[in-house]
């Protein structure tokens, strides 16, 4: 993109960037609510979801939101007002910074740099921050117990997260994601290069674990332990209402489609497709398409596990986290490493 | 209660409270969380008190009555009739097990005995109701451990047992169904065939459940050795049902000395369960909703002709005496103290519901575990508020 | 050959992917309610029709009802006598005969004790209403609910149940 842009007026770069990324944010998260959340839980509990707004309820989205923004916004008497309000706000301002780092094309990006994927990893636990604010500023216990367990848990499934994706660093030798994506596009397997080399093979491991720390991040089930809806009723979100729990709402979602997006770039070969040069204009066009169905079929996965499982007790997943994912990440970065020396 | 017992109990808390004490200086003040009366996992409103260290309950009170309906009391200004209607509110899940113990009742102090035929039909329906009630158990217990998919099943299957149920009596949740001395009507034409597919579903909705959800690892590590009630301390707070079943106790009503009901003539098993836990009190009942389908087809098979209704003057004037009649239902042991004085009305009722005594044990029970499974613990006791209030 | 044992967190996948695929090509076990619609058995309780002309206004549902909420108003005229030169016929009349439906229980104890066989029960179900004073049936919607009643069913085998029939 920023090929694309460099002969335009400063305000006109800005406004196509904030326009695209708008987009880019909003348009997968709405696809994943859709398709997911609506139509695949549905068949799977054997009924047909939304089928009145639009073909086959394809509008439902936007009916649902018009009714949040119909709602009132009410913050309750004793909550602390200024972050009470603000809390969405840094929510949803972690998911837009994650998908500056995610290429779609090998033109197409919103930033390259070279610590791409460090950046990516460090703002998305900014989410914490919002989301302890919400807990505390909502004076309300549920909230609180809510926000308490959702800080741990982030923090705590960060760690494997990070060392998931430090395997994949190790064998890309790079931390700029355009780069992952050229060296899965060009790298071989034993030799054999006719499908590049999509991390997910050598990376199997990494990937189980990115997969299972992205769901907890999520806190979907089965590790939705902090918004546990027949405990704590949902808890830090339990005071918000209208435009304000649609806001973290939409970071949930779009948070869900950027990490499936990561996964899908780090593990799955991003933009890229066997059989076309990794340099092909045409991946500029296609490339955002691609990216978009690799995210979804990971996305797939993510919400087949939330459907089927029942969530965790918090001293367990912060026993798996700790004595299992990290000791685990570990090895594998151990082993990559000695890998990558012999060969 | 057993001293032993509450005195481990105790030991643990101390030494959990001591673990979290061994620093002064980060010695907290406890929090009371209010659990209820609007809450999503009361299923009503049931509200419980819970003092908090952290996420460790040190305390917990249930505080029943939000629903009130003073059934008993209403009773006292019904005609016998009428208080079928009333009863099976009770237990709204499993409607039609409510009347019958007080029909029962009702018909021993009349000195009358319903007609084999209505004997069998009734057994019939008293177990599809148990199936009706305890299918939602187990999807619902999904629920509250956060997995949304098997009440949706539970929903899909009992309908075809509502179904069923409605093709009788007329009524889905509500039959109305039982009068003294007999039944109101006859089974319709295909009945028994329809149901027997019925059964066929409700089985593969076990097998469905089995896998779902018992043979989920996450499940498991939720409810093994969580919740666990010894026998003695279940006996002495009143347990009954499959949450005395599930702690090892051989005991049920059905087997043993049930009157008016035609389960003894049936083949069949009575399910426990040796841990005492909430995963043994899941899997007692899964069995049992099982044993209720091999129950039902037995009686599908041997219904025997004859008419559904004894003579029974038309307007009934119980004789004066007094009856207690107690059946195996769904929840528990439920049964209806009848006093009469020979009025059109009782004179008085009381109502031992299951779900009374199986929550009291709360307190107990509740002492040490983690917030988490507070919730756990109450879905696997499967109470249900009408029945804690009436 | 030894079956190789899954763990239940696989199997439990299995589950949710096989109902995905069933919902997917035999459809869904719900129907959507307002374009399809489900007919209940014939012994449902959905409302209750009246049959005018055989309510003697003898208040024995409206005595019985649970939540007393039948309203029955009659009155005693003299019918000219059958044969020439008899003595007047005394019959009943009825003036108000209105449910409730907003109190009504639908328990079904009306419809059991009424030894004239006016009033019975139909599985229509969509009668709701905006306001719930509307819920008050009177004997002329009541009686209109007569031509949806159904036939009674016929009996399994082995009863010795008598089949009623419904007048028309």
């Amino acid at each position: 993109m920023s090929v694309v842009l460099a002969d335009l007026a400063y305000w006109q770069e800005t406004t196509i960037r904030l326009v695209v990324g708008l987009i880019a944010v909003l348009l997968p998260a709405g696809t994943l609510v859709y398709l997911f959340l609506f139509k695949m839980m549905s068949f799977m509990q054997s009924r047909l979801g939304p089928m009145e707004a639009g073909p086959y309820g394809s509008l439902q989205l936007l009916a649902e939101v018009g009714k949040f923004l119909q709602k009132e916004d009410i913050v309750p008497q004793a909550a602390d007002r200024l972050i009470f309000k603000l809390a969405p706000f840094v929510v949803l301002i972690s998911t837009f910074l994650l998908i500056l780092v995610i290429p779609a094309g090998p033109d197409l990006w919103f930033i390259d740099v070279d610590t791409g994927i460090f950046l990516g990893l460090a703002v998305s636990s900014i989410s914490v921050i919002g989301i302890l604010m919400a807990g505390w500023a909502s004076s309300s216990k549920y909230s609180l117990l809510g926000a308490l367990r959702a800080t741990g848990q982030l923090i705590a499934y960060e760690l494997p997260m990070v060392l998931a994706v430090v395997g994949v660093i190790i064998q890309a030798g790079t931390l700029n994601v355009q780069e992952i994506v050229m060296a899965q596009a060009t790298g071989e397997i034993f030799g054999f290069g006719g499908i590049g080399n999509p991390y997910v093979i050598t990376q199997f491991v990494g990937f189980l674990i990115f997969l299972i720390a992205v769901q907890a991040e999520l806190t979907q089930p089965p590790f939705d332990m902090p918004v546990a809806e027949s405990e704590l009723v949902t808890g830090y979100l339990t005071e918000y209402s209208g435009l304000r729990f649609l806001m973290f709402f939409i970071g949930e979602f779009a948070t869900a489609a950027i990490f499936s997006a990561l996964a899908a770039t780090l593990f799955l070969g991003g933009w890229y497709v066997p059989g076309l040069e990794a340099t092909d204009n045409l991946f500029n066009v296609i490339g955002p398409i691609i990216l978009l169905g690799k995210m979804l079929l990971v996305a797939f996965f993510i919400f087949w596990f939330r459907f089927t499982y029942p969530r965790f007790r918090e001293d367990q997943l912060q026993q798996l986290a700790w004595k299992v994912l990290i000791p685990l990440s570990l090895v594998n970065i151990v082993i990559t490493g000695v890998l990558k020396v012999v060969f | 209660m057993s001293d032993t017992a509450d005195t481990k109990q105790m030991a643990y808390i101390a030494a959990q409270a001591a673990d979290a004490r061994v620093n002064l200086e980060i010695e907290t003040e406890g929090m009371t969380l209010n659990i209820g009366p609007q809450h999503p996992a009361t299923h009503g409103t049931l509200r419980i008190v819970v003092r908090l260290d952290g996420e460790q309950v040190i305390s917990a009170e249930p505080l029943m009555g939000y629903m009130h309906r003073g059934y008993e009391k209403l009773t006292e200004v019904r005609t016998y009739p009428q208080v079928t209607t009333l009863v099976n509110r009770i237990d709204w899940l499993g409607s039609f097990a409510n009347e019958v113990p007080f029909i029962l009742a009702a018909e021993q102090l009349m000195e009358v005995e319903a007609p084999p035929r209505a004997q069998w039909i009734r057994t019939a329906l008293f177990e599809m109701s148990r199936i009706a009630n305890v299918v939602l158990f187990l999807g619902d217990m999904g629920v509250q451990l956060g997995a949304v998919t098997p009440v949706f099943f539970a929903f899909r299957d009992r309908e075809f047992i509502l179904n069923q149920i409605e093709a009788v009596t007329g009524g889905r949740f509500h039959p109305n169904f039982d009068r003294i001395g007999g039944l109101k009507d006859d089974l319709p034409k295909g009945w028994i065939d329809e149901t027997r597919g019925v059964l066929k579903r409700i089985r593969n909705f076990c097998d469905e459940i089995e896998t779902l959800v018992v043979g989920n690892e996450i499940f498991q590590s939720r409810t093994r050795n969580i919740g666990v009630i010894p026998a003695d301390i279940g006996l002495s707070y009143g347990l009954s049902g499959a949450n005395i079943r599930s702690s090892g106790v051989d005991w049920d009503i059905r087997r043993d000395g049930g009157v008016g009901l035609v389960h003894n003539e049936l083949d069949w098993k009575v399910w426990t369960h040796p841990d005492g836990d909430s995963f043994a009190r899941f899997w007692v009942r899964l069995q049992e909703v099982r044993e209720s389908c091999t129950m039902i087809e037995q009686i599908l098979d041997g219904i025997p002709s004859g008419p559904v209704m004894a003579k029974v003057p038309r307007i009934i004037k119980v004789p004066a005496g007094e009856a207690y009649v107690e059946t195996e239902n769904p929840l528990g042991v439920m049964g209806y103290y009848v006093i009469s004085k020979g009025d059109l009305t009782p004179f008085r009722v009381k109502i031992r519901s299951a779900s009374f005594n199986n929550v009291s044990i709360t307190p107990w029970l509740l002492k040490g575990v983690y917030v988490p499974d507070v919730i756990s613990i109450l879905a696997s006791l499967y109470f249900i508020l009408g029945d804690i209030d009436r | 050959m030894r079956k190789i044992k899954l763990p239940g967190l696989i199997k439990g996948l299995g589950v949710t992917f096989k109902t995905l695929v069933r919902t997917l090509t035999k459809g869904s076990h719900t129907v959507q309610y307002p374009h399809v619609k489900e007919s209940p058995p014939p012994r449902a309780r959905g409302v209750i029709a009246l049959h005018e002309e055989n309510c003697t206004a003898c208040m024995l549902c409206a005595r019985e009802c649970p939540d007393w909420c039948i309203y029955i108003e009659g009155h005693k005229y003299k019918a000219p006598p059958r044969r020439p030169g008899g003595k007047p016929r005394k019959k009943n009349a009825l003036d108000r005969f209105d449910i409730d439906f907003s109190l009504c229980m639908f328990c079904g104890i009306c419809v059991d004790v009424c030894p004239f066989e006016a009033l019975f029960w139909t599985p229509e179900y969509e009668y709701s209403e905006l306001k719930i004073a509307d819920l008050l049936h009177d004997k002329t919607l009541l009686s209109q609910w007569m031509e949806t009643v159904p036939d009674f069913e016929d009996y399994e085998a082995g009863s010795e149940a008598k089949k009623l029939t419904v007048p028309q």
